[in-house]
Formats: structure tokens, sequence, C-alpha cells
């Protein structure tokens, strides 16, 4: 009983989904202007202040602007930082201070069921904001119409993936002020080195390693490659990394997660 | 189907890192039985009721509830319980209502059940009023008795209650007696751990008291004051030697406390009488033996770490 156990998962994870939409609904209506305000403040910002500095970007080909060169990304690290707060802070509030899990634990809910559920209304409300962005970002030509619309599976996709890394770390992490650690050492590098405001192709070789571990490296060329038509890499292999990653973080959140809630 | 177990632990032990929090304990609970499970802070009672849900693995031993082991049958078996949990548990960020529809979803209710369920339970605990308010907002006691209610939702056939009373005022206090008498008129089994004498004697059919993990007494309220206390009890105040001499010539259960001795007799007996005549110049109280006794006798009156 204290392993974690594949078996135990069922479609009764989306009880838990539920749940925490029916509390996510009293707060919608705040939470859904930040994804659709955000584009425009980084467009406007970094249109104005880069302008001047930057000419055109070279991205796969093309001879980009900087902010249409940066857009996608945005959209890619919007979807990083919903699921990834979704599933430490909040989640970590949930089990340790309201003690949510463990009233679930009385009912037939099992301890799987709920990590999964925790993940995966992570990376729906990830989704929720990637799509929100889109209304954005597709009416004023900064994404490609109607490829840039697959940026909304790979959202959940990703969410999947960063929703399971903070859920990795939720199982692991003491105190919920030391969610700034790995948020400082693992999640900040990554938004700034996933060719997010630079392509990593003009950085040395071993900075560019570095990048193909991250996965939102993965996500942003995918978004790249949906919104704009072009890329640097391949969708094959990015779409495989992602599912590799989300797979064997979503097995140490269950490991870790499992652990930590039975005594 | 009187006899029949509704729990059943063999040699169940539970130990943490460090701690060994329950040392091998056998125990029943048959259907239909008002079963309380008593003992002093850090005595092992939470960690047995969590073993018994399903929350807690056995480090050892075995636990059978509605005869389905629990390691492999939890599932099955927590459709068919209901549990007030030790700590609030309740959801802060939903209504009252909120908290016992979303509940009772987990137990794969239908939600026009679930509604006319959430609708007889607050009417059960008087909560009705209160069914839009949010659980941040009701007072400690509130949140108890929702906290039972919910417990309630699933219709279980066997009710856990993890200390249901601590912070209740004495009118639902008393409030949540009848309404837990009634259920066991219903039919329902129910284990129940509390720190008040009072309300294990008045509720329970039995009683086991642990300390330190361990079983030390079990039986009937009344066996268990007869047999470890005594019907009658005479305090006195400021005990001369002369009854201390007396006491213990005669033999006769009393617990010293210096400024005080307690002294446990027959009723009407023919040694009640004569320390009534012989001591009880004038600080002398005569009651009735109760659990309080049996426990204070059985644990000590020593503080718990
Ligand atoms: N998760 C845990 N980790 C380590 N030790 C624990 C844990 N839970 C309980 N214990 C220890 O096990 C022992 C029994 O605790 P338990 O909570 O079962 O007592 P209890 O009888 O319910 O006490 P109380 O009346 O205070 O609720 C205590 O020594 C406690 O410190
Ligand atoms: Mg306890």
């Amino acid at each position: 009983m204290k392993r974690a156990k594949f078996s135990a998962i069922s479609f009764r994870f989306r009880h838990v989904w539920i749940r925490n939409l029916t509390t996510y609904r009293r707060i919608w209506k705040i939470n859904f202007l930040v994804p659709l305000l955000e584009p425009g403040f980084y467009i406007v910002a970094f249109g104005l202040g880069f302008a001047g500095l930057i000419g055109k970007v070279d991205y796969a080909g093309l001879s980009l602007e900087y902010t249409r060169f940066m857009a996608p990304a945005l959209v890619a690290t919007a979807c990083m930082w919903n699921s990834f707060f979704e599933t430490t802070y909040t989640s970590f509030v949930r089990m340790y201070y309201q003690k949510t899990f463990h009233g679930m634990l009385a009912t037939p809910i099992s301890v799987e069921e709920i990590i999964v559920g925790e993940i995966v209304w992570a990376a729906s409300k990830a989704t929720a904001a990637v799509t929100l962005m889109l209304a954005v970002l597709i009416p004023i030509g900064y994404a490609n119409f109607p490829d840039a619309l697959l940026c909304i599976p790979l959202a959940f996709l990703g969410g999947l993936a960063f929703g399971s890394i903070g859920m990795f770390f939720t199982g692991i992490i003491p105190t919920i002020d030391m969610f700034n650690l790995p948020t400082f050492l693992f999640i900040t590098p990554m938004f700034l080195f996933s060719g997010t405001f630079f392509p990593i192709r003009g950085i040395p070789e071993w900075a560019g390693v570095i990048s193909l571990i991250f996965p939102l490296y993965h996500m942003v060329e995918l978004t790249r490659f949906f919104s704009l038509g072009a890329m640097e890499s391949d969708p094959i292999f990015n779409l495989a990394y992602l599912m590799a990653f989300t797979v064997v973080f979503a097995c140490l959140a269950l490991f870790s997660m499992k652990r930590r809630l039975i005594q | 189907m009187e006899s029949t177990n509704i729990i059943e632990g063999r040699n169940v032990v539970k130990c943490f890192k460090e701690v060994a929090a329950v040392v091998g304990i056998n125990f029943t609970v048959k259907s239909g039985e008002f079963f309380g499970l008593l003992g002093p802070n850090g005595a092992g009672k939470t960690s047995v009721i969590r073993i018994i849900y399903g929350f807690s693995p056995l480090t050892a031993g075995h636990m059978h509830v509605f005869g389905i082991n629990i390691n492999t049958g939890w599932r099955a078996i927590r459709y068919r319980l209901g549990v007030c949990q030790q700590e609030n548990t309740l959801d802060p960020d939903l209504t009252v209502e909120q908290n016992l529809i979303l509940y009772a979803r987990y137990f794969d209710m239908k939600k026009t059940h679930a509604r006319n369920r959430a609708e007889e339970l607050l009417d059960f605990f008087a909560l009705t009023n209160k069914r839009k308010s949010k659980v941040m907002e009701l007072s400690g006691g509130l949140a108890r008795r929702l906290q039972l209610a919910r417990a309630l939702m699933s219709e279980p056939e066997l009710l856990i209650l993890d200390e249901p009373t601590t912070g209740l005022d004495p009118q639902s206090r008393h409030q949540v007696w009848e309404r837990l008498l009634e259920l066991k008129k219903r039919g329902m089994t129910m284990l129940l751990t509390t720190h008040y004498m009072d309300e294990a004697e008045n509720l329970c059919d039995r009683i086991l008291i642990m300390d330190h993990g361990r079983i030390i007494a079990e039986g009937a309220p009344r066996e268990l004051i007869t047999d470890y206390a005594a019907e009658s009890v005479i305090e006195i105040e400021g005990p001369g030697n002369e009854l201390r001499n007396f006491v213990k010539s005669k033999d006769i259960r009393h617990d010293d406390l210096d400024d005080r001795i307690i002294i446990y007799t027959e009723a009407h007996g023919v040694l009640e009488e004569e320390i009534r005549e012989k001591f009880c110049m004038e600080s002398c109280l005569f009651r009735a033996g109760n659990l309080e006794d049996v426990f204070l006798r059985l644990t000590g009156r020593e503080l718990r770490e």
C-alpha cells in the first residue's frame, strides 16, 4: 500500500478535477484577465524597448521582427507557469494546510487518482490560459490561423509535463517557502534559456545542449512551428521528448507524493 | 445477524520511523454496536482508525472490515463507511452545501440523490440556515457538525468518529449525541473516540481503553466501572492518618492523592456507612462511580508528554 501503483488509477480522478473546477469557478473571471493581457504587455514593452536595439531576428530561414519571434514563446511560458504554480503552491496549500487530500482519502479515491487529478487539472488550466492568449495573438496577426490552434492540445501536453515536475517537488519539499529553490534553480533558467527570448543558435554550444534538456525548449520550438510555420528542430522529436519527459516526471510525482501522504 | 464482525483486527501493529504507535492489538466490533475507543493523548487511537479506513498501511497483522481485507479491498470498504476525521478536512473555499455535494461525488453518487441527501443532513444537523455560508466563516462547532454531516453523505453502514464533539458547546454536544443515538437505532455500527468520559459512558455499548499502543481494558461501561472503580465513590478532603490506616487495614480499593483520598465502595454497603459515620466530619463527597474514575485509575493521573 505504500508504493504507488498504476492499478490504483481509474477514471475517478475526474472527481478531483471537478472539485478543483468548482473552487476555481469563483475566481476565474479575475484569473482570465492575465492570459488575455499578458501577450499585449510583452509585445508593447518589447516592441517599444527592443525595436531600436535589435533589428531582425534570423530564425529558421525567416527574418522576423523581434516581437514576432518572441510572441509564440509567450504561449509556451504561460503554459509552464500556469501548470507549475498550480501543482506547487496551490497543491501544497490543498495538501498541507487545507488537508483536502486527507479528506478525500477517506472516500473511494486513491492517492494515485488524487495526484493524476491534480496534474490533469493543472494541464487543463494551462490549456485554458493558452486558448485565451491565442484569442489575442491570432487576430493581431502574431500567430497563423488555423495552424496555431494546434498550440491548444500542445498546451495540454506541456501542462502535464510542467504539472508533473511541480507535483514531484510538492512531494519532496518540506515547507511551502522552499519552492523558491526549484523555481530559482530550475524554472527561471529554463524560462530564460529555452530559446524563448533569443534563438539558441546564438549561444555557445554547451549552453545549447543544456537547452535541449529543458522541456520548455521543445515546447517553444513547437509553438513557433505552429504559429510561424517554421522551426529549427524536428517536431516529432520535440513531441517525443515532451511525452517521455511527462511520463518520467508523472511517475516521480506519483512516488514522491504517495510517500509523503501515506504514513 | 447480530454477531457479524464489522471490524476485526488481529495483532495490529503500526510503527512510524521511531515510534511504535500500535503494538499488536486484537479487537472486534460487531454489527449494530456502538464501540468506544478511549485513551490518553498519543495512545494510538487515531492510528488504529487510520488503519481501519485504509489510510495507513499496517506494519504487521491483519485488518478486516465487513469481512474484507483492508490491504486488498480498501476501495470496496471505503464505499461503505463514513469517517469524521480528527482534523478539520472540510473545503474552506466552498459553501456548506457544496462541501456535502462534492463529497458525495467522491462516492460516485448521482447528483439528484446527493442533493436530496444533503438537504436531509442539513436539516438533521440544524445547518439549513448556513447552507450558503463559506466554511471559512463557520465557528469551530458548526464546522465540526458539518464534518459529521459530510461523513454521513454516503449512507455508510459503519460510521467512524474521531473526537466528533471536541470544541462543541454543551447544546451542540447533546444534539450530536441525540443524532448519534438515532442513527444507532437505525442499525448503524459506530466507532467513536472521545476524551469526554461522560460521552463514552452515555453512548457506547462496549469500550476499549488503550495506552501506549496497547489495550489495557475492555468491556461495557458498567462492567468497567465495577471492575476497575466501584459503583459508589467517596471523596474526602484532607484525610487524616486514622482514615488512611482504616482504609489500608480493611484493604479497601482507594487512591491517595495527598490532600484528598478517593475511596471505592459498594453502594449502600457496610463500609460506606462506617466511613460516613467515623470520618465524614466536614468535606465528604458521595457520588456514583463513573468512567472517568476507571480511566484515571488505569492510565494514571500524570500529564502525558
Ligand atoms: N505521521 C506520524 N509520524 C510519526 N509519528 C506519528 C504519526 N502519527 C502519529 N504518530 C505517533 O503515534 C503515536 C500515536 O498517535 P495517535 O495520533 O494515534 O494518538 P491518539 O490516541 O489519537 O492521540 P490524541 O488523543 O492526541 O488524538 C503518538 O506517539 C504519535 O506521536
Ligand atoms: Mg487522535
